[in-house]
């Protein structure tokens, strides 16, 4: 029993000793992203919470493959092996009577290509790519061109500008 | 057999005859205030079981569906209006009060040979139970809902696109109740197989 600790205790010593002489900060200074300032474990009054964009408006997409952002608020929903509530109006059979846009056809298919009847395992977590908007300040600068500014950069000619 | 009927004949024989030692006055007086007492301390017993902390001192409940609910708005949100257990499974009126107690009977027979008394158990039964409650917010249009969500004092411009069209049409013709679109709000949905509109 009294010894059970000692190799820990040993080994804190030696991890102190150690630390103490590469002189190593051990509250080492945060990277500055998404929480600029400060060391580790300083704590931050965090930003407050945004509601979720809830327009129903369709968004521009930055590029034709881009999974669009959800345009409603999405709390609460249940995404799980036993229910997709997401699929209770975008599925295929559900879009005609909720006149949601029905999941695209890239959603019945496995990463071999082969056609499948619905929707396909790896597609069925729908928050993995598509997700709702917050109406806040980007936490970080995004400096992301979308493909017709790329375009008219290199082509002004044909390219248009946005 | 024999004894017990002539029991049974002279007790009626008791409650027919004219009482000898008590005065009338005493008799209805002390019966109103007996009835008094007996119904008030029946409805503060019944009361007493409609409460958050009567359904939550069962485990089942506790550690099942009362954990699933505080993540949801009818748990905690901003201005702080909640719903507790029996304000959504338990009707408001008396008589239906009383007829969803004595269905309540069949949980206490659950709760005494361990039903659901286990996590898997409960996971398990969780598609049956949850059916018991869409067929009955089905029959009463979603009564315990509406007891808060007004049809009438709802302001479609305050709702969100979406939720504006379904409740303007389906929901306004009666073609739809609350809980054909709203299941798994408080607690989390069963394998939603074969489901209408899942």
């Amino acid at each position: 029993m009294t010894f059970r600790f000692l190799p820990l205790s040993l080994l804190a010593v030696f991890g102190l000793a150690v630390a103490a002489d590469v002189n190593y900060p051990l509250d080492a200074p945060a990277p500055d992203g998404r929480r600029p300032g400060g060391t580790i474990t300083q704590e931050f009054t965090p930003p407050p919470l945004r509601d979720e964009e809830n327009k129903d408006l369709r968004r521009e997409r930055n590029y034709p493959e881009q999974p669009p952002t959800i345009p409603h608020a999405i709390r609460g929903y249940a995404v799980d092996k036993n229910a997709n509530k997401c699929l209770s109006c975008h599925s295929r059979e559900a879009s005609a009577r909720t006149q949601a846009p029905m999941i695209s056809i890239t959603h019945f298919g496995d990463r071999d290509g082969q056609v499948l009847a619905a929707v396909a395992p790896r597609r069925y977590f729908c928050t993995q790519c598509h997700v709702p908007q917050h109406d806040a300040k980007p936490l970080v600068e995004n400096q992301f061109k979308n493909i017709d500014d790329l375009l008219y950069r290199e082509n002004p000619a044909t390219g248009k500008q946005n | 057999m024999k004894s017990l009927m002539a029991m049974l004949k002279r007790y009626w024989g008791v409650l027919r005859r004219p009482s000898v030692h008590y005065s009338l006055g005493v008799l209805t007086l002390g019966g109103f205030i007996a009835g008094i007492i007996f119904w008030g301390g029946f409805n503060t017993a019944l009361e007493a079981t409609n409460t958050e902390a009567f359904c939550i001192s069962c485990h089942e409940m506790e550690s099942n569906v009362y954990v699933e609910i505080k993540d949801t708005i009818h748990y905690t949100n901003r201005s702080g209006v909640r719903a507790t257990c029996p304000d959504c499974h338990v009707p408001h009126e008396w008589t239906d009060k009383i007829a969803r107690k004595m269905q309540a009977s069949k949980e206490v027979w659950g709760k005494i040979f361990g039903t659901i008394n286990t996590r898997e158990k409960f996971l398990e039964k969780r598609r049956e139970l949850a059916e018991h409650e869409w067929a009955r917010l089905k029959a009463n249009d979603s009564l315990e809902c509406r007891n808060c969500h007004d049809f009438d004092f709802m302001d479609f411009t305050r709702q969100s696109p979406r939720a504006a069209q379904f409740h303007s049409t389906a929901l306004a013709k009666g073609e739809a109740t609350c809980i054909d679109c709203h299941k798994g709000i408080a607690h989390r949905l069963p394998d939603m197989q074969g489901v209408p509109g899942w």
